[in-house]
């Protein structure tokens, strides 16, 4: 059962997320907004990924050994300015969405292996996730015109 | 005749449920004057405050000499608040801007207005000309502007220069009002009337403490309370204000904890069965969330959180789940504080799970603390389209494009409205580049002013100002523009139960001062705006003209105008909407349970309290809310600033009944100055004590940004929290000290928090952590804080009570 591998996937990206979020939010700290809701959504994701560290122990006993390539680098430090702060925000996109589609895999994972517990887990986590995309997805929106097409 | 000032209610006339509120007319004449004197009376409502009080201004000579309030009107019945009663004088005092001014190197030299507007006009010609020039233009407006301004500077921002960067000091009071309304009614617009108060079996005020904020509805509250079967009261607040002391339940809780002590509210209505299961299942979504996430809330968790006795939130909650007829107000220690939409929203919850909306007592006010706020809301001066449309609607947009003749892209409706914090920090970074601030002072009345003045001083920066007198604000201005004010032009606005009055002219403006909103004509005129065919975008000359646009915009949507007119207004108070199916207005909203959350219909698609995060249309549409409302559901989280060991002490700001903002009027006016001089800091006897401040003492408080100085009241707000009043600024600091020069350590605002509200982006006045240091020994002398209020001594103080003396005596004449 290959399960392990992506429990493993999501819970580093999960932690790495969470890095991510503070870093960024601290780097724009002079924009309040992006400094407390980083700092929220950071702990969001620490918790996300401690609520699955039991299931990715207890699938791992059963596992084969990783395969190549299984992890992805998303994330290589901020950037200042307002397009910093847009591209920012961008990589925190991303790296939130492979959350949200890990969360969708392990989810039916979840229900082939009949794990009721990995089952409410993911459900509660993903609609999480889900709001962090779509909370980075409108202060992008609120952003982009300024530090495209306004901003010298 | 009545001291207002030191009583500033009044006498009191009690009826009981279902009666008619008594008539009481109140009235000031300055200089001996009579009655008899006045040569005429001309119809207006009160400009200090959010409640709308109908008054006629006396004149005699062309010159304003006082006021009276109007017996038949639906609002006051003839009451008059102290502010409006002493406040009108500050219209004549001498240091009235009667030119405009320009900004020569360091000095603000006057000049004629073709020289002012020539020089906005020329900059603004400059910005606009090349790609994202719209981007360049921010206005910050204000809550006490008329109807007919809001609504041309609407058009100006929105379709003549298409700039999302327009928005109001309404920012920092009612925001959160219209965020929560919408959020959960599908639209902003105020449920109920004042009249629940003749009907109602209780009343529950959340951060409100109306006895300062509306004087007029806090009489009407004492006046059931003194008559038969009386009201029940709760009161939430941290401040042992006169309504807290008349309540039959205060919950002092610790600032920044409203969230937690709903939840926990809500958890015991449904748990003990005190809800309409019925009304929940026809008139609403989301009740199965709400039980879910409230569950976690149970009371001695709550108590813990909120430093509360579980037996004062058991009881809160059994004067709530009792009421028949519940009337819930809310305001800033609601709206200005930790998770403010969230909060506000669970009021709205708590009346849709009890059935208790859309019928006489069944009321809830998200209230307004400026007199037009509610007008900036409804015609898009600030973040929101006029009309309550809503930006993220195509069609919505297409009808303002159409009602405009312009581009449906030129108005700017692809990004989220850029709100007040963000419009000064564009202009901190610099692509905002020339900001025009009309009628308000955020040099005093933005959080952090340190940073304030540091973006208004900046040379980079080409900022407009139009006020009555030199601001802190206007030193900081390139261009100063003498506005007239109250009594001095026409136009209407409307109170927080929807009533539409008109005001009029009584006089003239002193010197070449002008009305605002020949100001926006003239600069429409000058910036020569077109629409699609090439025509001038505004043609309007006058307010009545753009009143009857108005109309137009307003028609088919929640505030419809347009059976209103203004020779109709000049015979009393209108509710809207007005339309020809309903001449006489709309008493309360949503009699029939079905709420303005049709997708086509609705204001916004809503957003994650949590975050703010927007929801998309089709999410919104897939809910199928056909009329339901919404009960959001939203776990406390702590505030984003919280008490530390180095600054272990609570901040939170507010009012007092003598002031209104940043004092530019009431500052002016003798009696109310009398009454409350010059800032103060209230600290309860055993921070005191642990302090070693007693009464009168120099102290000084600080936060990470900034100092400020004050004498200490030791009085009844709640163990580890200081209150400032935030009304004092620098114009008549005693050591005259002006923005960017002299001491900075006067304002409230010096040690406030940059943060805000995720959805309703209000910023957080009520939480910062601060710490207090004594200074100076009192000397024997008390506290300037008034005896009145909040602030009011322990009893047997000693300390001289605030009073008016003659100066101050006013009649109040029963019927």
């Amino acid at each position: 059962m290959h399960l392990a591998h992506y429990l493993g996937l999501l819970h580093k990206a999960q932690e790495r997320l969470g890095d991510a979020f503070t870093e960024v939010g601290k780097a724009h700290g002079d924009e309040p907004d992006v400094f407390h809701t980083c700092e929220k959504l950071a702990d969001q994701c620490r918790a996300h990924a401690e609520k699955l560290a039991p299931f990715a122990r207890r699938y791992a006993e059963e596992a084969p050994a990783e395969p190549d390539r299984l992890h992805s680098e998303l994330f290589s430090g901020t950037r200042t300015g307002p397009i910093g702060l847009l591209r920012d925000l961008q990589d925190l996109y991303l790296m939130a969405a492979e959350c949200d589609i890990c969360w969708t895999v392990v989810g039916q994972a979840a229900y082939g292996a009949r794990d009721e517990d990995l089952l409410g887990v993911v459900r509660a986590c993903e609609q999480e996730t889900a709001i962090q995309l779509k909370w980075l997805r409108t202060r992008m929106k609120q952003a982009a015109p300024q530090a495209l097409v306004v901003a010298s | 005749m009545v001291d207002r000032i030191a009583d500033p209610w009044g006498p009191r006339t009690p009826y009981g449920p279902g009666d008619s509120w008594p008539v009481r007319v109140d009235t000031f004449l300055a200089d001996g004057r009579t009655e008899a004197d006045v040569q005429r009376w001309v119809p207006s409502a009160s400009i200090l405050h959010s409640n709308g009080d109908a008054m006629d201004i006396a004149v005699v000579d062309d010159r304003i000499v006082g006021v009276r309030g109007r017996s038949g009107d639906r609002i006051n019945h003839g009451r008059v608040d102290p502010k409006d009663l002493y406040g009108w004088q500050a219209n004549h005092s001498p240091d009235r801007l009667r030119r405009p001014l320009v900004r020569e190197g360091d000095r603000l030299v006057e000049t004629d207005w073709d020289t002012a507007m020539g020089r906005i006009v020329a900059r603004s010609k400059e910005l606009l000309d090349g790609p994202g020039g719209w981007g360049h233009f921010g206005f910050y407006t204000s809550g006490q502007l008329f109807l007919e301004e809001y609504y041309t500077l609407g058009v100006i921002g929105k379709a003549g220069i298409g700039t999302p960067h327009m928005d109001g000091n309404t920012r920092l009071c009612t925001a959160t009002a219209a965020a929560a309304l919408k959020a959960s009614f599908g639209t902003d617009g105020q449920p109920g009337s004042y009249t629940d108060v003749d009907h109602c079996d209780a009343i529950a005020l959340w951060g409100h403490n109306v006895a300062e904020t509306q004087t007029v509805l806090w009489m009407r509250m004492l006046d059931r309370r003194r008559g038969p079967n009386p009201p029940a009261m709760l009161a939430v607040d941290p401040r042992a204000t006169p309504v807290a002391r008349e309540a039959d339940v205060h919950l002092a809780l610790r600032n920044g904890t409203n969230q937690a002590l709903l939840n926990g509210l809500l958890r015991e209505l449904i748990h003990r069965g005190w809800y309409d299961e019925a009304y929940v299942r026809e008139h609403t979504l989301g009740f199965e969330k709400l039980c879910r996430v409230v569950e976690d809330y149970p009371v001695p968790k709550v108590a813990e959180i909120c430093d509360l006795r579980a037996a004062d939130i058991e009881r809160a909650a059994e004067l709530l789940g009792r009421s028949e007829r519940l009337l819930s107000t809310v305001l800033q220690g609601f709206y200005q504080s930790n998770q403010a939409t969230a909060a506000s929203c669970q009021v709205n919850n708590l009346h849709l799970i009890r059935g208790m909306i859309g019928r006489p007592g069944a009321g809830l006010y998200q209230m307004n603390g400026q007199p037009t706020a509610q007008n900036n809301r409804e015609c898009g001066a600030d973040g929101d389209l006029p009309g309550l449309r809503n930006w993220a609607n195509e069609e919505h947009v297409a009808e303002l494009a159409r009602l405009w003749n312009v581009e449906v892209d030129t108005i700017p409706h692809w990004a989220p409205p850029t709100h007040a914090m963000q419009i000064f920090r564009y202009a901190e970074q610099g692509s905002i580049k020339l900001l025009w601030i009309s009628a308000t002072n955020p040099a005093v009345s933005l959080p952090d002013l340190a940073r304030i003045r540091r973006i208004l001083a900046n040379p980079e920066l080409f900022v407009v100002v139009q006020d009555l007198f030199l601001t802190e604000t206007a030193e900081l201005a390139d261009v100063v523009l003498p506005a007239a004010t109250w009594g001095e032009k026409t136009g209407t606005f409307t109170s927080v139960d929807r009533t539409v009055h008109i005001s009029d002219k009584a006089v003239e403006p002193p010197g070449e001062a002008r009305p605002d909103l020949d100001i926006f004509l003239d600069y429409a005129r000058r910036m020569d705006f077109r629409d699609s065919d090439g025509n001038p975008l505004i043609t309007w000359t006058g307010p009545e003209e753009v009143f009857e646009a108005w109309k137009e915009c307003s028609r088919g949507r929640p505030c419809d105008y347009t059976a209103i007119t203004y020779d109709k207004l000049r015979t009393g108070g209108i509710q809207w909407p007005c339309t020809d199916e309903h001449p006489d207005g709309t008493e309360r909203l949503y009699t029939d349970g079905v709420f303005n959350t049709d997708p086509d219909y609705c204001e916004s698609y809503g957003h994650d309290l949590a975050t703010g995060a927007e929801l998309l249309p089709e999410e919104y549409r897939a809910k199928r809310p056909a009329g339901r409302a919404f009960l959001h559901a939203t776990p406390y989280q702590p505030s984003p600033e919280v008490p530390s060991g180095d600054f272990p002490l609570l901040l939170t700001t507010g009012r007092t009944v003598y002031q209104f903002h940043t004092r530019t009027k009431t500052g002016r006016a003798t009696q109310l100055v009398h009454a409350a001089p010059e800032s103060w800091v209230e600290l309860n006897p055993a921070d005191a004590e642990g302090l070693g401040v007693g009464e009168g003492d120099l102290v000084r408080i600080e936060s990470p940004r900034g100092v400020v100085r004050a004498r200490a009241r030791i009085c009844g707000v709640r163990p580890g929290v200081v209150f400032l009043p935030f009304h004092y600024g620098y114009w008549d600091a005693a050591d005259g000290a002006h923005p960017g020069e002299g001491r900075h350590d006067r304002a409230a605002n010096e040690l406030t928090i940059t943060a805000w509200d995720p959805v309703s982006k209000q910023p957080i006045f009520k939480v910062a952590a601060v710490r207090v240091v004594k200074e100076a020994d009192s000397g024997g002398h008390p506290s300037p804080a008034p005896t009145v209020g909040g602030s009011a001594p322990p009893e047997g103080s000693g300390i001289p009570a605030t009073v008016g003396g003659p100066a101050a005596e006013a009649p109040s004449r029963g019927e």
